[in-house]
Order: C-alpha cells, then structure tokens, then sequence
C-alpha cells in the first residue's frame, strides 16, 4: 500500500501549472538550512493532499537534496555513506558517461549546479502567473529568516505558445507516455503496459525483481523518498528549423524529417501508427497515441528509424527488462517562444526536467550512457540520439526507406546541457527528520 | 554494415597487443560502473578466472547439462548479451579446481550489467557462480556486489587476434542469411 500522507506529491500526479521557478539553494551553515527545511514542509503537498485539493490549490512545492546537502543539513557518516555511490558523485563527476562531453561539459554549465555548494531545489509549479509571482515573494522572505541560506540561481518557467498543449520549443507535443504505478490509482493508457511496482520509483517498496533496494539509512529516509536527475536543456530553435529547410523541400518534407528525428509527428500522432502523413487527431487521443510496438508493427523502422529519440528513449518490445528501465518525467520550457519565420535570437530556451527513479545508475544513468549516446545502439555504427545525445558534428542519422535508406550525414546539435543534479526527494516525514538534526 | 566497421576492415586479419592492466592509458572510457576494457578485433569480452569451492565439481557438471536445456528451449535466452561465444573451464592449480568463464561480445558489459544480473536469476547461470569462493550470495539484492566480484576477477588479454576483426554477431548472421537467400534463388532459377 502506498503512503500516499507521506510521499513528495510530484512523484504521483503533475501539477496542472502554466508557470514554474526553480531555485537552486546552497546552505552555508546547518542551522540555517534546517530551518529552512522547516519553512518549506509547510508548505509541500503530500500526494494526498494534492489530489485532494487539486481543484482549488494554486501552487505546489516540491523540495529536493544533493548529497553535499544532506551533509550540510549535519546528516551523520552513517547515514551518508548508506547512499548509492552515483548519487554521492554528483552528475557533473560522472559527465564523461552520461555523454556531458564538448559544449554539454559541466566547465560550461550555468546557475552554480556543478559546485559542490549546490545543496538543495526549492521547485514551484503555480496555476498562473500571478500565483508565481506572489510565491516568489514569500520564498525570499522565508529566505531572508533563514541565516546562512543563499540562492545561488533561479529558472523561471512558463508553458509558450502558439499550441494549447504541452510541447517544446521545436514544436513537439510533450507527456505523451508516463510509466504507472501500482497502486497508485491510475490505468495505463493503452499500449503502455501494465502498472509497474512502486519500488522501480519510490525507495522502500518491492520493485520489479521483488527485491526493497536501494533504501538510505536510518529508516526515516528509507521510505517514500526517490531520486532525481535534473537536466536543463537548451533547445537550438534555430539550428533545429535551418536544418528541416536544409533536408526538406516542402512543408511536408520538413514535417516528416521532424517526425523522422523523433519518431512521432510534432502533433504526437505516432509514426509507426500513421507513417506518411501526421493526424494531429490520434496525436491528441490518449487512447490511441501510445497504442504501438516495434518488433512486430515496424522492426526495420521504416516507420520510426531506429536511432529515432523515442526510439531510443523507449524501446518497446525491442529492449530486454524494459520494466526496469521506466522513469517519470516532469518539468516545463523555459525561454521565450521563437516566432516561426523569425531568425534565432540568440536567447537560451528550451526545457528543464526531472528524471525520477529509484536508481540513477539503472535507470537514468543507463538511458543517458547507453540508449542516448551508444554509437552502436541497434547496430547504427555512428549514431547517437538525434534530440539529446552528445554531438559535435560528425555522426549521422538513417532514415530507413525501399530502395535505399536516406543518411543524413553531419547532424548538428540541436540541444546543449546547460547544466543537471542529482537529488534525493525525501518523504515528507524524511523532511521533518532533516529538520530536526542537530 | 556499420560504418565503425567500414573503417575497420574485416578483410585483414588484425592482432592488437594490450598494454598491462588491460587499459589504453591515454583513452580509457568510462562506463557507469568504472572503466571500460577496450574494443578489440575481437570485439568486447571478459575472462573471469574464481577458485570454486572444493568438492563441487560436479555442480558444474549438471550445470552444463541444465544450460545446453535452457538454450535448447529458449534459444533466444542470452540474446540481450550481443554474444558471439561463451567458454567455461574448468582446471587444476595445485590441487585446488579453478573456473574460467569467457566471454566475446558486441557490447561492452558494463552497458548491460543489470540485463546480465536479471539472466542470472532466470537460467540458472547463477549455480555456477554461487560455488565459487569469495562469490557475494547477497548478489540478488546487492547488484553492486555482484559487479566488484566480477571486476575483481576479470584477467584482461594482453594480446587479441581476430581474422574478420570487428564484425558483429549481427553482422555475420546478416552474411550468412544473404547467402542462404543467394542460395535458395540460384534453385529458384534452376
């Protein structure tokens, strides 16, 4: 059975916000921090409380920790050293594997997340605008009370226009395919597989093997908490549309290269359930959009090419133990919308997102270094993920097609890393205890 | 064909000395559980080398049994390794029984470790390693565990020969439906 009193509400359900703010916090003495932990319990939903109050709430909290941060809030050794060795690490120590090589590299990354200051995520979803401004203020005054507490960056977030749905600034619709808990309430769309166990994404449950790992000491902290890779990623809008003119004639052929990169259509319809033209309709109906494999409806991808993002990202029936591969994503855009037709501006936008699982190293760390950045992924011999792998300019990307596949040599980066953490996402009870330390 | 083995050409038998250690000191990979041993002409592999508990000598021998069984049924069980061999020794050091497990893969092991420790759950690969000495028999909740003692008594090649160097299992099983399919259409004209 869930706790649903005790478990951090962005695990469970996602916030029906239009604008977010991150703030990345460093502690400069305990005493501080915790009482900073203190003010924010206050005011952090439980899942149950959430849905509870879904209809009429404004805003919701979430509030993270690095390990550096578990360290500065006076955590014992004991208790430090129970946590698994990629977390301790840091993202920025394991850049090389996760593929944060060239201009993704941690040397490049903004708002202080490469430092060892980098302690604590305060993160805020508001219903609107005017909610996010107002919960700005009470967070500087909640900082102000607490000594030693500096914000060392923030990141506002907004949904852009022009579309009235979740989507990216390339176009593409977004949260189109979520993993389900067991026991959480919720039925798996169609083609989404069954309700995985609790314990592939909250420490302290039985996971798919059955097997309660991966819990940190003392027991406070070995229940309803879970782990987050933080990616902020800046999406090149311009690179991105130079590139579809560059490999298609018309509108069409620039929609379908588009559709090619990612393995849908930027409506979200699925290429493999319509692969020559997009259907913005099925796109939109979760009853269908995700109702599809590889193996048997597309193995030589002449649908969704093999190295396609989603592909990569989920694999379908064509990954051995995919169950133990799953992650929930959360997260929003930032930057200003790009116009079509208007020459890039040189702002940084894109999106910045939370990876959540029980284990970084099984499951994010593994989609980064293996799915994302493997060259010989599926045999592609000089490919990487065409979205977010690493990329300098000198890998490729087939498009399987009879006669003869079409190689796209020479892709570009569309994206750039522009900086990541990992945290811890305690319990709610986890928090009081951190709280209370001394 | 691959492009990676484009470039290497498998024409030309290649041979490739390995400095001590296992390691290219200037361009060693890291993986997610520490460096990785370098490709080959003989692609990726492994040879782990474990003392097995005396006396069990026989284990093995079922074991064997059991495995050729399982593979028979479920010829496909091993596939997520990218395998192209697996070898299992068995030999004598004065008077104790040591076991040597080898391996030529696609991959390189570190990107399918979990995959591996899952296998071993379900084919009964883990009888073998469970009688060797020093093997953590946490392994199942302990997956960190199970991949020190594999690292640990991993014996890394010194030199490596392949005669069609870098071609993958797909690859080699790709050449040899294409001549089946070249042979079946030469009957088809006849």
């Amino acid at each position: 059975m869930l706790e649903f009193e005790d478990i951090q509400h962005i695990l469970l359900t996602r916030a029906p916000a239009l604008a977010a703010r991150y703030e990345f916090l460093s502690f400069h003495n305990g005493a501080g921090g915790r009482a900073w932990v203190s003010a924010i319990r206050e005011k952090i939903h439980s899942a149950a409380s959430m849905r509870a109050g879904i209809d009429k709430d404004k805003r919701w909290v979430t509030a993270a920790f690095t390990w550096n941060g578990l360290r500065a809030l006076g955590l014992d050794e004991a208790s430090l050293t129970s946590f698994p060795e990629e977390f301790k690490q840091g993202m920025a120590a394991r850049a090389e594997m996760l593929g944060d090589t060239g201009l993704n590299a941690p040397q490049y990354w903004v708002g202080g997340l490469e430092s060892s200051d980098l302690h604590a995520i305060v993160i805020l979803f508001a219903r609107d605008d005017a909610e996010h401004d107002r919960c700005v203020f009470e967070h500087e005054k909640v900082v102000a009370d607490c000594p030693g507490v500096e914000v060392l960056s923030v990141l506002d977030l907004k949904a852009i226009p022009p579309l009235d749905y979740a989507h990216d600034h390339f176009g593409y619709r977004d949260r189109l395919s979520q993993p389900v808990i067991e026991g959480a309430g919720e039925e798996p769309t169609p083609g989404s597989g069954d309700p995985l166990k609790a314990g592939e994404f909250i420490v302290g449950y039985p996971d798919e093997q059955g097997v309660v790992a991966n819990s940190p000491q003392p027991k406070t902290l070995a229940r309803n908490g879970s782990y987050m890779a933080y990616r902020r990623l800046a999406e090149h809008v311009g690179r991105f549309r130079d590139f579809l003119r560059q490999h298609g004639e018309t509108a069409e052929e620039q929609e379908l290269i588009a559709a090619k990169l990612m393995g849908r259509w930027r409506s979200g319809a699925p290429l493999v359930l319509s692969p020559d033209k997009d259907d913005p309709e099925l796109g939109a109906d979760p009853q269908r959009n995700n109702d599809f494999n590889y193996k048997e409806m597309d193995p030589h991808g002449y649908a969704v090419p093999l190295g396609a993002h989603a592909r990569r990202m989920n694999p379908r029936d064509t990954a051995a133990n995919m169950n133990r591969r799953r992650m929930i994503r959360r997260g929003a855009t930032y930057g200003p919308q790009l116009p079509d037709g208007n020459a890039d501006d040189g702002v940084e936008r894109g999106i910045a997102a939370f990876i959540i699982c029980a284990s970084l190293i099984r499951q994010f760390e593994f989609a980064q270094n293996v799915w994302a950045n493997d060259r010989n992924f599926h045999e592609l011999g000089n490919e990487r993920d065409p979205i977010i792998g690493a990329h300098d300019g000198t890998l490729e990307f087939k498009i399987p097609k009879r006669p003869i596949r079409k190689k796209i040599v020479g892709l570009p980066a569309f994206t750039t890393v522009r900086g990541g953490a990992y945290f811890f996402l305690p319990g709610l009870k986890a928090l009081e205890y951190l709280a209370s330390l001394d | 064909m691959s492009s990676e083995s484009k470039t290497q050409d498998w024409s030309k038998p290649v041979a490739m000395a390995i400095p001590k250690g296992g390691y290219f000191q200037d361009k060693v990979e890291q993986g997610r559980y520490g460096p990785i041993f370098p490709k080959t002409p003989a692609c990726y592999g492994f040879s782990i080398l474990a003392k097995i508990i005396p006396g069990r000598e026989e284990v093995f021998y079922k074991y064997a049994k059991s495995i050729e069984e399982t593979i028979a049924a479920q010829p496909d069980a091993l596939a997520v390794l990218q395998l192209h061999y697996l070898r299992w020794v068995l030999f004598p050091i004065k008077g104790d029984t040591y076991f040597m497990y080898q391996g030529i893969f696609d991959t390189d092991f570190d990107k399918y470790t979990e995959d591996a420790v899952t296998l071993f759950g379900i084919t009964g690969l883990r009888t073998v390693f469970e009688n060797l000495e020093d093997f953590p028999m946490d392994w199942q909740t302990n997956p960190g565990a199970f991949i020190k003692f594999v690292r640990d008594h991993q014996c890394p090649s010194f030199l490596e020969y392949a005669e069609y160097p870098y071609a993958s299992a797909t690859e080699v099983k790709k050449a040899l439906k294409l001549k089946a399919a070249f042979s079946t259409m030469l009957d088809q004209m006849q």
